[in-house]
């Protein structure tokens, strides 16, 4: 019973699309200094905010620890937008 | 002496230094003679009873001046070196850098060459970042670790900065560093592979291990109860340095390019001087033939006569050797009759920042026609038989003055400057 209960909350999502945002764009403020304001779901990490490949490395490894996820190098390759990184996160967390 | 239009000229000056944040500072704290040696507020300090527990530290920590997350990615020797080269970039009005995110500097980055001298480089990230990877594992090592801990980072950060695309230099020869990275600057500029050099050096490395090491070498000031009184260039109860943190950097151009964009001009640098002791790796040669040799050929590319040359700002660290052997070689390469001072008494040791914010002294000195004291020289050693400022700036119209700069490993630099 103790057991299932625990599994069960394991299984809930830890934070939904509306809060993994506003975190991950105070990580990418830190880390790359763009204005949290500006990292919105649209917006491409590359072409749009001007982060670099090293700087979404450091992106990266906050992001695990914030949310708790494991962001392999060959997945942080694949995040091109703001959304694709809050998705990954939010189906890994 | 006379001007062919064809040499090098000082265009703009910046420093962060233990006195100060800027040059204007800096040069009030060495005109006072203060000293801004003070206690090392760090636990670590009694950790490891490190006999030395006072250091020249900045007057103004760098993340006062410079953006959080700019910090953040850059060692402490690159944050001050780009805090001084803004300030000399500024100061010497070249405009809006870079060219290539839409400025319109005063100059073509094929022009433009940036050379940054540091002794140690980025020592601070390299065992800070050792520490991380013992305690807390690769995944917290800094993706930033090598550009941050490579001793060119400094260079290639202010050569970012400014769209330098000419070259980018660090020359690396421990204490003199900085005055190797503005020698190679004129060499550059006489060679007219670029208009303009934005040359310095940097350093900030005050750490237990560079202490502990310092202190076995037996090179250090252990006057730990009176920082202040601590660094004492040629004076009998001297006993080594203070290690000092801080950066300088000049804006030198060709005299001609200068002209034509109307700039303002501080000085000239009239020559530069290099040698190599082959001697010992720490000690200097005491009979100063290597050093006499740099400041001999400082003398002949400035085409300078020894009666020019008015005053010398000594390397001066105040360790016992050092000082003595410096004043031998200066009356072998000019004679008797230059004034001395020593700025370490107020600086504290820049190591490989050291020559450059020197090198502004010197500029400074020449310029306004002042030298300042030597701090906390009070009894001059009777084997020093030159004349040493002490007490109080001394007023004088100069010809030409000299910086010397020395470098465990025998490097010796001696650069030579000349009014506007």
């Amino acid at each position: 019973m103790h057991d299932r209960r625990t599994s069960e909350r394991e299984r809930e999502p830890v934070a939904t699309n509306e809060e993994i945002l506003p975190d991950l764009a105070s990580i990418v403020e830190e880390v790359a200094g763009v204005d949290a304001a500006e990292v919105t779901a649209e917006k491409s990490f590359v072409d749009d905010l001007d982060i670099d490949s090293l700087s979404m490395v450091e992106i990266a490894v906050q992001a695990e620890d914030k949310f708790g996820v494991k962001i392999p190098d060959d997945e942080l390759a694949k995040l091109t937008t703001v959304q694709d990184a809050v998705d990954y996160i939010s189906n890994h967390s | 002496m006379s001007s062919t239009g064809q040499g090098v000229v000082v265009t703009g000056m910046g420093a962060t230094t233990p006195l100060g944040g800027d040059v204007a500072t800096t040069w009030d704290g060495l005109l006072a003679g203060r000293s801004a040696a003070s206690k090392i507020e760090q636990d670590w300090v009694d950790t490891f009873e490190l006999p030395v527990k006072i250091a020249s530290q900045l007057a103004v920590e760098p993340t006062e001046v410079i953006k959080r997350v700019e910090a953040r990615r850059l060692d402490r020797s690159e944050q001050t070196a780009i805090i001084a080269a803004r300030e000399a970039w500024q100061h010497a009005d070249l405009g809006d850098y870079p060219a290539t995110e839409g400025g319109s500097p005063k100059v073509d980055a094929l022009r433009l060459a940036v050379i940054v001298g540091t002794g140690i480089g980025g020592a601070l990230t390299l065992l800070g970042q050792d520490d991380v990877l013992e305690q807390q594992g690769l995944r917290k090592v800094a993706v930033l670790t090598i550009p941050m801990l490579m001793p060119n980072g400094p260079a290639a950060h202010v050569g970012l900065e400014f769209g330098a695309a000419a070259g980018v230099h660090a020359p690396v020869s421990a204490c003199a560093s900085g005055a190797e990275a503005i020698a190679w600057g004129w060499r550059m500029l006489m060679a007219n592979e670029v208009d303009v050099v934005v040359a310095g050096g940097t350093e900030a490395c005050i750490h237990p291990i560079t202490l502990a090491g310092f202190s076995q070498a037996r090179t250090m000031a252990l006057r730990n109860d009176e920082p202040e009184r601590a660094s004492r260039p040629f004076d009998t109860g001297r006993n080594g340095f203070v290690l000092g943190e801080g950066a300088g950097m000049v804006v030198l151009e060709r005299e001609e390019f200068a002209a034509a964009r109307g700039a303002t001009v501080h000085g000239r640098l009239a020559g530069i001087g290099t040698s190599a002791d082959a001697y010992h790796i720490t000690a200097p040669d005491p009979e100063g033939t290597g050093q006499s040799r740099a400041v001999a050929n400082a003398l002949r590319t400035a085409g300078l006569e020894p009666a020019d040359v008015g005053h010398v700002n000594c390397h001066a660290t105040a360790t016992n050797v050092g000082d003595v052997a410096e004043t031998v070689a200066v009356k072998k390469a000019i004679g008797d009759h230059p004034v001395l001072t020593a700025p370490k008494g107020s600086l504290g040791h820049l190591l490989g920042a050291a020559g450059a914010v020197e090198a502004i002294a010197t500029i400074l000195s020449v310029r306004e026609g002042l030298i300042p004291p030597t701090a906390n020289l009070e009894e001059l050693d009777p084997d020093v038989t030159l004349d040493v400022v002490a007490g109080e700036a001394r007023k004088t119209s100069l010809d030409a003055a000299i910086s010397d700069s020395f470098g465990f490993g025998g490097h010796n630099v001696c650069l030579a400057f000349t009014p506007a």
